[in-house]
């Protein structure tokens, strides 16, 4: 189902809102696609990796003698073959990375890298990495922002002390930084309210969930430079990262794009691929190194766990009037997590005159945390939503009239400073209202629930190439990996743009080395920003193609005009010339026919989502059912809009996964219970309903084709709109994620005792 | 003249200060007389800073050009999933 804002100003596309087949699939269908681990090369090593069985220790030695002597061992690097990046001045943001990658002096969490060894097979690898004898002095462990930030708690970085404080702090900390947001006058807001809701929420560290695990092959040449494949969200980011820890200028990289098996913001940061360079450096072969499933979770970053306190404020009338919050959210191991995002997010949504929102970025002894879609919003959407959830029922007023009554809308001052150019929250709203799904009757220990939610999109640099062939089609050459359907949607733009029908126009990710610079696939921006760049280069192709068609008929460029494909004359005194007739002569028109666009992308609109969810619970078992789900998201145009709508469902999967069953449990010594799927409980297609989707269509004005990204804030509602269905159902408010049968289980026969 | 709005973070320097208008063309500009008004202003925009013009968010806008009458907003960098 799509609303589409205003049809009138919608220019009639030919191409643009289609669903052609993806051009990817057929490949990805029968095996052929590269994902990270598929590369081989000859004489390639297999790599393992020797991570801390400690959440927190001093490394005191590690000998490496007896694994280097071990049959098939080529290479063995430790933290003393990576340079010391703080003595060569870098910047502390730098330095951490680098000591993630490969702890030095310290391990700072279970996983946490110690050596790598390449060897001919993996096996001997393996072998290998375990022989290897390092001695540590175990330390304190903290694995909750409570104990963190508790006066006395072990100090994980002893030089760490918390930016943001006035006046700023004389001694170290686990708080790396405190963010804040103020507005107004937060008591005269409290006393003006009719009702006033306070709750206190936590939820824990989640991860990205993607399916194909990290890889990478390296293959370092005798001239100093070094070929590196590998499977990310962006190919030119991971050069720029990698370059860093190895202290080599990043042109000393070459860097391929493999196929992607699921990112989610969690491979934009690098983890193997110095390691694999570095042990391809010392044996001279070519080298593989792939993690195992519970590396991944024991090592790469998945999302904060938290801790936020929600009080608001409201009017019998429906009006808000205060809101305050405190948010602690974990860094992992090192300083970085997203509170700074979900200060900016937390009540963006709203028109609230007074609030004062605090945070606070808390280092503990678990992988340092990723982004993940919207990184840091969902968790504090949780909160407020199902704080409103509880104003509007204190109140008597529909949950989504509240949330039309205080919507922000065009012109707005959003809670984090700017004023919103035009956005399309009401009508996410409006759509859920008129949706069949919201009368739709219930049953018994059934419930249904709202939330809405909002995510900033980027822009950044992209670049991309556009070439005709000899034989009118197109190669649309760009540099961002396809994540979420990028070569569909660049295709689509083009065909749109040059007239041409897209199974004519092929798009393909370059290396580092054939297309210019694009910042890393993420804040929805690549269908905004490189498709800006592909815009303009056909733009200038078609201007180029008119000159062309001017000197074949001998005229003024002013008199040919660029129409369904072709150069016609406007005074239709010449025979059209097709794409294919102008390709076939360019030899004769000035040479072949290409064009390079490279652009820092303006023009960034802002995406909103409102959900509804229905559940039935369980009373016995506290297990919850998703009975319905409907998901209405401003997409600005939708380009392809059965990738929209899977990034629509993708978005709520994952964030049905993060409200009931998804959570990282840790042993009292800090090491990880459940670094499997089988304890680590995704949703899989048989829990779920199929998820319906509304896109509304309120076209971004700064974009030639209206885009929004639509990659993100689709995760961000699901949460508290679970949880308010498991409120409406159950009349239990849950304040912890997630919400599984054990933990709903308890609150319901809470509640029973409670009478 | 461009109108500045402060976040609470910044309000430590300009004294309390929510919001000032600067004479200034470009962003390089106008964190210079800032920093002349409110020491120490330059260096704290100088990492992890993006730039808010007439609400159009920009992660990196030290050279950008300000229209006069402009809004502008300091915020923090932000990364997307």
């Amino acid at each position: 189902m799509t609303v589409t804002e205003e049809p009138a100003t919608t220019p009639g596309y030919k191409w643009v809102g289609t669903r052609p087949i993806r051009p990817d699939g057929l490949e990805k269908v029968t095996g052929k696609a590269r994902f990270g681990a598929d590369l081989v090369l000859p004489g390639m090593l297999e790599a393992a990796v020797l991570r801390s069985p400690h959440a927190h220790a001093r490394i005191v030695s590690i000998d490496t003698t007896a694994a280097e002597a071990m049959p098939g061992v080529k290479a063995i690097v430790t933290g003393a073959d990576f340079p010391d990046l703080a003595e060569q001045g870098a910047r502390p943001d730098a330095v951490m990375a680098s000591h993630n990658v490969m702890a030095r002096d310290k391990v700072l969490y279970e996983g946490h890298v110690v050596a790598a060894v390449a060897a001919t097979t993996r096996k001997e690898a393996k072998l290998a990495a375990e022989a290897i004898e390092v001695s540590y002095e175990i330390l304190d462990h903290l694995l909750n922002v409570d104990d963190a930030m508790a006066d006395g708690a072990v100090l994980l970085h002893p030089d760490l002390k918390t930016r943001g404080m006035d006046p700023a702090p004389e001694e170290p900390s686990n708080i790396a930084s405190r963010i804040n947001h103020e507005r107004g006058d937060l008591d005269k807001g409290f006393a003006d309210a009719d009702v006033v809701v306070e709750r206190t929420f936590t939820t824990k560290p989640v991860h990205q969930g993607y399916i194909e695990p990290h890889a990478s092959v390296a293959d370092a040449g005798q001239d100093g430079r070094a070929h590196l494949w590998c499977s990310s969200q962006g190919h030119f980011s991971m050069r720029t990262q990698t370059a860093s820890v190895l202290g080599w200028e990043p042109s000393k990289l070459k860097v391929t794009a493999a196929e992607i098996g699921g990112g989610f913001g969690g491979k934009t940061v690098i983890y193997l691929e110095p390691l694999a360079v570095q042990l391809s450096v010392k044996s001279g072969r070519p080298v593989r190194v792939v993690m195992d499933r519970d590396e991944v979770f024991r090592a790469s970053g998945p999302a904060s766990g938290t801790k936020m306190t929600v009080k608001m404020g409201i009017t019998n009338d429906g009006q808000m009037t205060a809101a305050d919050i405190w948010m602690a959210y974990e860094a992992g191991a090192f300083p970085g997590s997203p509170v700074g995002a979900a200060g900016m997010t937390a009540i963006a949504i709203y028109d609230i005159p007074n609030f004062f929102i605090e945070g606070f970025d808390v280092v503990v002894n678990k992988p340092k945390v990723a982004a993940y879609r919207a990184p840091g919003a969902p968790m504090i959407a949780f909160a407020v939503e199902s704080v409103v959830d509880e104003l509007a029922q204190g109140i008597g007023m529909d949950p989504v009239e509240v949330r039309l009554k205080n919507a922000v809308v065009e012109g707005t001052e959003a809670s984090y400073g700017p004023k919103f150019p035009k956005i399309g929250f009401v009508e996410t709203l409006d759509a859920i209202k008129s949706h069949e799904h919201y009368g739709a009757p219930l049953g018994p220990n059934q419930g249904r629930g709202v939330a809405s939610g909002f995510w900033f999109n980027a822009g950044m640099n992209s670049s991309a190439t556009v070439h005709v062939n000899e034989d009118g089609t197109m190669t649309v050459v760009v540099g961002s990996p396809d994540i979420g359907g990028s070569r569909a949607s660049m295709g689509l733009m083009a065909a749109e743009e040059m007239g041409i029908d897209v199974a004519n126009i092929q798009s393909i990710v370059a290396d580092t080395e054939t297309v210019g610079f694009n910042d890393v696939t993420g804040g929805s921006r690549v269908t905004l920003a490189t498709g800006a760049a592909v815009v303009e280069c056909c733009q200038m192709i078609k201007d180029d193609l008119k000159a062309r068609a001017a000197k074949t008929w001998d005229c003024e460029a002013d008199e040919v005009e660029w129409v369904d494909g072709q150069a016609q004359h406007t005074k239709g005194s010449e025979t059209p010339l097709t794409l294919e007739a102008l390709a076939q002569k360019s030899g004769r028109t000035g040479g072949p026919i290409s064009a390079t666009a490279s652009l820092n992308a303006r023009g960034v609109g802002a995406a909103f989502s409102t959900q509804l969810c229905d559940v039935e619970v369980d009373p016995e078992t506290g297990v919850v059912t998703i009975l319905r789900f409907t998901t209405a998201q401003d997409a600005g145009t939708a380009i392809h809009p059965s990738y929209v709508e899977g990034q629509m469902q993708g978005g709520v999967v994952q964030g049905i996964g993060w409200a009931l069953n998804e959570e990282y449990i840790h042993n009292d010594d800090g090491t990880l219970a459940n670094p499997s799927f089988l304890d680590y409980r995704i949703p899989v297609a048989s829990d779920l309903p199929m998820i319906d989707t509304v896109v509304v269509e309120v076209p971004n004005p700064g974009h030639p084709y209206g885009v929004r990204g639509v990659g993100e804030v689709g995760i961000v509602p699901p949460l508290g709109a679970v949880a308010n269905a498991i409120a409406a159902a159950t009349g239990c408010r849950m304040e912890d994620l997630p919400m599984s049968p054990p933990r709903l289980l308890d609150a319901l026969n809470q509640a029973a005792e409670a009478g | 003249m461009i109108r500045v709005h402060f976040g609470s973070s910044l309000r430590d320097l300009t004294g309390g200060e929510a919001e000032v208008q600067v004479e200034a063309a470009s962003v390089r500009r106008l964190i210079k007389a800032l920093d002349d008004r409110f020491p120490g202003m330059g260096e704290r925009l100088a990492e992890g800073t993006s730039v808010s013009i007439n609400g159009e968010i920009l992660p990196d806008a030290i050279y950008e050009d300000l229209p006069d009458g402009a809004e502008v907003h300091f915020l923090p960098t932000l990364a997307g999933g």
